[in-house]
């Protein structure tokens, strides 16, 4: 007897630019109740890639902990986001800093449009697309379930595209799956499934529609047990991804006997 | 003298360097990044910014986040 071989092979890492991910799966580092939590939840989760936001120091009060004395960088990426920014102008000099606070190029680039939502203003977010590029930047944007707004990031020079699944923070699951799938089929870039993800199915369903990777905070930080669903996440990525990979069967409209017809007792 | 700090307004010594006004906040330089008037200041420069009366410097650092905080 031969050993079966899988069909897909292992291990099967996400390229994006010039960059090898063993993992699938990038976490952000936002709603913790504590960094030692988020710690734990990173390890869980098995994510080499993680997303910080550029803020402010606080210059009256030096005591707090700093994010970084919990993220071992020398393992896991570090990934620079432009949250909080409504402008090109702003998006842009938030991710030179964050550049320069981190040693990186990449940026996970977010203009947003509307408090409510958090949807993104995708005029600006492509004018910011097109500068940072041009400054050398690894530029993943945040867009809409558009896949004309994608083709137009990556014709900009986007190293990958993000489209929402949902609302930031919303936890509703994707959307629009139809239009997931499209963009896989439009683009040559990595798509990055980013918010809207509210427990694993979700997670397993954008990746099992062609989506990448998939990027997310709050369902996991949010969840009853952080660490628990960071596993949880792990797993449905990696699961939806070799379904993906594997095919899945045609649908039919009516019932197709598994068990042959043959031979049934009359 | 007087410069805006952090979009604040606060009084420093001076006339003094980048570096010195991070040790004078005793903040790390290795894990921020810093604008002065606008414009991104390499680390490698820290030494040679002087600042003058009225600079703007805003000095950020990583926090958590995930998407739009």
């Amino acid at each position: 007897m031969t050993n079966p071989q899988p069909l897909i092979p292992h291990p099967d890492p996400l390229v994006i630019a010039d960059r090898t991910f063993t993992s699938r799966l990038i976490v952000g580092t936002g709603k913790y109740s504590s960094f030692a939590v988020m710690q734990r939840a990173h390890e869980a989760s098995g994510a080499d890639m993680v997303t910080v936001a550029v803020r402010r120091v606080n210059i009256s009060d030096r005591t707090k902990e700093s994010l970084l004395d919990y993220i071992d960088t020398s393992r896991i990426a570090l990934l620079p986001n432009t949250a909080g920014c409504y402008s090109a102008d702003d998006a842009v000099r938030t991710a030179r800093l964050g550049r320069e606070a981190g040693l990186s190029n990449w940026v996970k680039l977010e203009v947003i449009g509307d408090e409510r939502t958090l949807f993104p203003d995708n005029e600006e977010l492509l004018v910011a697309t097109k500068i940072l590029v041009k400054e050398g930047f690894v530029v993943l944007p945040y867009t809409t379930d558009d896949p004309i707004a994608c083709r137009k990031l990556q014709d900009a020079g986007a190293a990958a595209v993000m489209p929402l699944g949902a609302p930031i923070g919303s936890g509703l699951g994707i959307q629009n799956a139809n239009n997931i799938r499209i963009i896989r089929e439009f683009s040559r870039v990595p798509i990055i499934l980013d918010a809207g993800v509210g427990t694993a199915s979700d997670a397993t369903i954008a990746m099992e529609l062609g989506a990448d990777g998939v990027l997310m905070n709050t369902a996991i930080a949010e969840a009853q047990d952080p660490i628990g669903m960071a596993e949880a996440m792990k797993l449905a990525v990696q699961s939806g991804r070799l379904a993906y990979r594997a095919g899945r069967m045609g649908r039919r409209m009516y019932a197709n006997a598994s068990s042959p017809l043959a031979g049934i007792l009359k | 003298m007087n410069i805006v700090l952090n979009g604040e307004p606060h009084e420093v010594a001076g006339p003094l360097t980048l570096t010195a006004l991070l040790v004078h906040l005793k903040i790390d330089a290795r894990r921020v990044a810093v604008e002065h008037n606008l414009n991104v200041v390499k680390r490698a420069n820290y030494d040679s910014t002087e600042l003058r009366e009225g600079d703007q410097i805003e000095i950020v650092n990583f926090v958590g986040g995930g998407s739009s905080s």
